[in-house]
C-alpha cells in the first residue's frame, strides 16, 4: 500500500494548499481584478452616471418645456382677454360715435328746417307787407277815382272826404287783419 | 483506498478518495507532483480569460441604451453593486463593487466548473482558491479599518464591545478568536468544503452506479438510479454553487462593512 501511494506520489491533505496553485490563482485572480477593475467597471460607473444624467437632463428639459407653453398659454390668455376688453371699447365707442352722428344731423336738419322755414315766414311777411302798401294806395285812389264818378263832384268838404277814405280803409284794415 | 477499489471492482476504483481530486498534470504529462499545469489551474486561468474577454467585449463601447450583451455585464455589476455593496455598506460601499463583483464572478465561475459536463471539477475544491481569496479579503477589510479609524482606534473598535468592564476579559479574547482568527479559514473552508463535497458527492453517486452494475448485474436499475440521482444532484450543486459565491461576496462585504462602522 505504502509503495503505491509512494509510486503514484505523496498523499494529499485535502485542507493543505498546495502552493503551487495558490501562486496561479493569486496571479490569476490579481490579472482579473486588474483588468476588470481598470477597464470595465468604472466605464460602467460612467455610463450609469451618464444614465441617470440623460434621464434627469430629460425631465428638466420636459419641465422647462412644460413651463415655457404654460407661460405662452398665460400670455395668450392675457392677450386674448385685452383683445376682447379692446374690441368691446371699440364698439362702444363707434355706438357713441354713431349716437353723436345721428344727432348731429338731427340737430342740422332740424336747423336747417327752421332755418327755411323762418325765411319762408319773412318773405312772406314781406309781400304781404308790399302787397299792403299797394292795395292801400290803389284802394285810395280807386276809392276817390269811384266815390267822384259816383258823385260826379269833387266833394264841396275835403274835410269830410279825406275822414271818410281813412274810415273806409280802417275798415278795410281790420277786414283784411280779419 | 486503492486496495478497495481493487477488492470490490476490476477497473472502477471505488470508493472515490481525496486522490481523485488530484489528477495528473498536464504538462509535463501525465507528473503526478508538478502542479504548475493541471486541469485545475487551466480552468481557473479559463475562468480569467472568459471573464476578461466578456467583459471587455460586452463593455468595448458602453452606450447609453445598452446593447443585449452590455445589459448583461451591468447586470451582474449591478447585482453586487447593489444589493450586495451598498445594500451592506452603504452609499461608501460603491467604491468597493467592483472588487466585490470581481470576487464573485471569479467564485462562481470556478464553481460552475463543478457541473460542467466532462470537466465537472470546480477549482474551488482546491483549497488554495479559496484560501487565497480569503485571505485577500481578511487583508482588505483590516486594511480598511485601519484606514478608516487609524491603527489603534481601529483595533480597539474591533475588540473591546460596549460592555461591563468585568466582562471585557472574556469578551475580548471572543472577538479577537471569531474576528481575526476564524474569518479567514471560516471563509475559505465554507467554499472549499462545498465544492469538495460536491464533487465528491456526484463521484459516489456515478462511480456508485458503475461499481454495482459491474458488480453485479442484477444491480443495474439500482445504477440508473443512481445515475439519475447523479442529474438531480447536480441541480442541487447549481444551486450551492450561486449560494456559495454570494455568501462569500456577502461576507466579505459584511466584513467591510464592520471595519467601516462607527458603531457596534
Amino acid at each position: 500500500m505504502i509503495e503505491v501511494i509512494l509510486a503514484e506520489g505523496a498523499e494529499h491533505s485535502p485542507i493543505i494548499p498546495v502552493w503551487q496553485e495558490m501562486v496561479v490563482g493569486t496571479v490569476a485572480f490579481a490579472v482579473l481584478c486588474f483588468v476588470l477593475m481598470k477597464f470595465v467597471f468604472p466605464q460602467m460607473e460612467k455610463t450609469f452616471k451618464a444614465r441617470v444624467d440623460a434621464i434627469e437632463g430629460g425631465i428638466k428639459r420636459a419641465e422647462t418645456a412644460q413651463a415655457e407653453a404654460n407661460q405662452l398659454l398665460e400670455q395668450y390668455k392675457a392677450q386674448l382677454a385685452e383683445a376682447r376688453t379692446e374690441a368691446a371699447r371699440i364698439r362702444d365707442e363707434a355706438r357713441a360715435d354713431a349716437e353723436g352722428i345721428r344727432q348731429d344731423v338731427l340737430a342740422k336738419a332740424r336747423e336747417e328746417s327752421d332755418r327755411i322755414i323762418a325765411a319762408g315766414n319773412e318773405q312772406l311777411t314781406a309781400q304781404r307787407e308790399a302787397i299792403v302798401r299797394e292795395l292801400r294806395s290803389e284802394v285810395g285812389t280807386l276809392a276817390v277815382d269811384l266815390a267822384s264818378k259816383i258823385v260826379g263832384e269833387a266833394l264841396a268838404d275835403e274835410a269830410r272826404t279825406r275822414g271818410t277814405v281813412e274810415r273806409f280803409i280802417a275798415d278795410l284794415d281790420t277786414a283784411g287783419q280779419r | 483506498m486503492t486496495g478497495q477499489s481493487i477488492v470490490l471492482a476490476a477497473d472502477v476504483p471505488f470508493p472515490p478518495s481525496v486522490e481523485d481530486f488530484y489528477l495528473p498534470s498536464i504538462l509535463p504529462w501525465g507528473a503526478h507532483d508538478n502542479y504548475w499545469f493541471t486541469k485545475i489551474t487551466l480552468l481557473v486561468w479559463v475562468t480569467v480569460a472568459l471573464l476578461i474577454v466578456f467583459f471587455l467585449a460586452a463593455y468595448r463601447k458602453p452606450q447609453l441604451v445598452p446593447t443585449k450583451r452590455q445589459w448583461i455585464a451591468e447586470s451582474v455589476y449591478g447585482f453586487v453593486r447593489n444589493n450586495v455593496a451598498v445594500d451592506m455598506i452603504g452609499p461608501a460601499g460603491v467604491r468597493f463593487a467592483p472588487y466585490l463583483t470581481t470576487l464573485f464572478m471569479f467564485i462562481l465561475l470556478n464553481n460552475f466548473w463543478g457541473i460542467v459536463p466532462f470537466v465537472q471539477m470546480s477549482p474551488n475544491s482546491h483549497i488554495a482558491f479559496p484560501a487565497v481569496l480569503a485571505v485577500i479579503s481578511y487583508v482588505m477589510f483590516i486594511y480598511v479599518g485601519i484606514r478608516h479609524h487609524g491603527f489603534f482606534k481601529y483595533f480597539k473598535h474591533a475588540l473591546i464591545p460596549p460592555a461591563p468592564w468585568f466582562i471585557l476579559p472574556l469578551l475580548i479574547p471572543i472577538e479577537l478568536f471569531s474576528n481575526f482568527i476564524v474569518r479567514p479559514f471560516s471563509l475559505a473552508v465554507r467554499l472549499f468544503a462545498n465544492m469538495f463535497a460536491g464533487h465528491m458527492l456526484l463521484l459516489v453517486f456515478t462511480l456508485g452506479g458503475f461499481a454495482m452494475i459491474s458488480a453485479n448485474a442484477w444491480l443495474a436499475p439500482v445504477s440508473v438510479l443512481s445515475w439519475a440521482l447523479t442529474i438531480a444532484l447536480t441541480m442541487l450543486e447549481f444551486l450551492v454553487i450561486c449560494l456559495q459565491a454570494y455568501v462569500f461576496t456577502v461576507l466579505t462585504a459584511s466584513y467591510v462593512q464592520g471595519a467601516l462602522a462607527d458603531e457596534h
